[in-house]
């Protein structure tokens, strides 16, 4: 994975693992792997991977069993959950680039409107 | 616990370090960071017990550096040290003379991992193999506390990566490390804490997290920001 250098490297991280929750390459109920796994995996600091799981035990999208590891919660309210945040993150920068550059909101709407038939037609 | 109290070492009329103080901790991976000459591997071998300080004191674990905690201290200069008729296998026995906690089957599992051949002469080496030949036998001790001085100095990518994991894989909560390097972007996933040194002195210390958040910047960009004024 690469890394981008101005933001801290565990949200980063906790990013990737959240999208392949959304992909459904990683599902609920299933073991994570260790934390010095975790460190090898994507190459990055051990108390960093530890602070990954602290992130994400915090906002509820895993849980650690003593002795038994870490897992993904198995509550339908936490896809759900993530998938509104990155939502919500998505949106954010979207808004604020179209902003910048002076779009209202109609246009945004008509913009993208027509962007998604687009990908329809394409698609069929 | 490594502690260095005000040291100053000169050579001649230069001070290589120049009033420097600083604890680690166990359990983290300190970025030792600074352009050539800036006295990290000065620094090193007062650690490792090679060269003494004119000034001040380091303890590891109150212990004043020398002869005992010499047993503790991995230390990898980043001059060469192998003879050149040797294999790869002789390397490790040549380890297991020296020190006490060298392990043989850490080694070799290590130089698998590192897809080098024990059968090769150090001479017919590529740089990046000789880099991964030498971090390998400094890992496979059993030591306390790791120095690596400039362990990504001419290498290619890949043997990047393998260095990386060999790294992370043999780093554990008792011990310190610490990894020298003018190339901090190498180094930015890997540390946790960084040393910003300068002349011979401390410039700033702290956990890497906490110096992106406080400053705004990377550590790349505060080296820059650092070293270019």
């Amino acid at each position: 994975m690469n890394y981008q250098t101005d933001r801290p490297i565990y949200l980063q991280v906790i990013d990737d693992i959240r999208q392949k929750l959304i992909r459904g390459e990683i599902t609920p109920g299933e073991k994570l792997p260790s934390v010095r796994e975790l460190a090898q995996q994507y190459q990055i600091n051990p108390n960093t991977a530890s602070r990954v799981y602290k992130e994400m035990e915090r906002s509820g999208i895993c849980f650690t069993r003593r002795g038994m590891g870490t897992f993904i919660t198995e509550e339908d309210t936490m896809m759900k959950q993530i998938k509104s945040e990155m939502a919500a993150e998505c949106l954010d920068s979207f808004l604020q680039t179209m902003q910048m550059m002076g779009f209202r909101l109609e246009d945004m709407i008509q913009m993208l409107t027509e962007r998604y038939e687009e990908g329809r037609e394409d698609n069929s | 616990m490594l502690e260095s109290k005000d040291i100053v070492k000169t050579y001649g009329k230069k001070a290589a370090v120049d009033h420097f103080s600083l604890t680690l901790e166990e359990g983290h991976i300190y970025g030792m960071l600074g352009p050539n000459g800036s006295g990290k591997s000065t620094w090193m071998k007062m650690v490792s017990g090679l060269i003494v300080p004119d000034r001040g004191e380091i303890r590891y674990n109150d212990d004043i550096v020398g002869i005992e905690t010499k047993k503790q201290v991995a230390y990898m200069s980043t001059e060469p040290f192998f003879y050149s008729y040797m294999k790869i296998k002789d390397v490790g026995k040549y380890y297991r003379d020296f020190f006490e906690d060298f392990d043989m089957e850490v080694f070799e599992s290590l130089l698998k991992r590192m897809e080098l051949d024990p059968e090769l002469k150090v001479r017919t080496l590529s740089s990046g193999m000789a880099a991964k030949l030498k971090i390998a036998a400094t890992m496979a001790r059993h030591a306390k506390v790791y120095l690596l001085d400039e362990p990504f100095n001419g290498i290619d990518l890949l043997a990047r990566d393998q260095i990386v994991s060999m790294i992370l894989e043999r780093f554990d909560d008792d011990c310190i490390m610490v990894i020298s390097s003018h190339m901090v972007e190498e180094l930015e996933k890997i540390i946790d804490s960084a040393v910003f040194m300068k002349n011979g002195s401390l410039v700033l210390a702290g956990d890497v997290e906490q110096i992106r958040a406080e400053r705004g910047k990377s550590i790349a960009d505060l080296y820059r920001e650092i070293y270019t004024a």
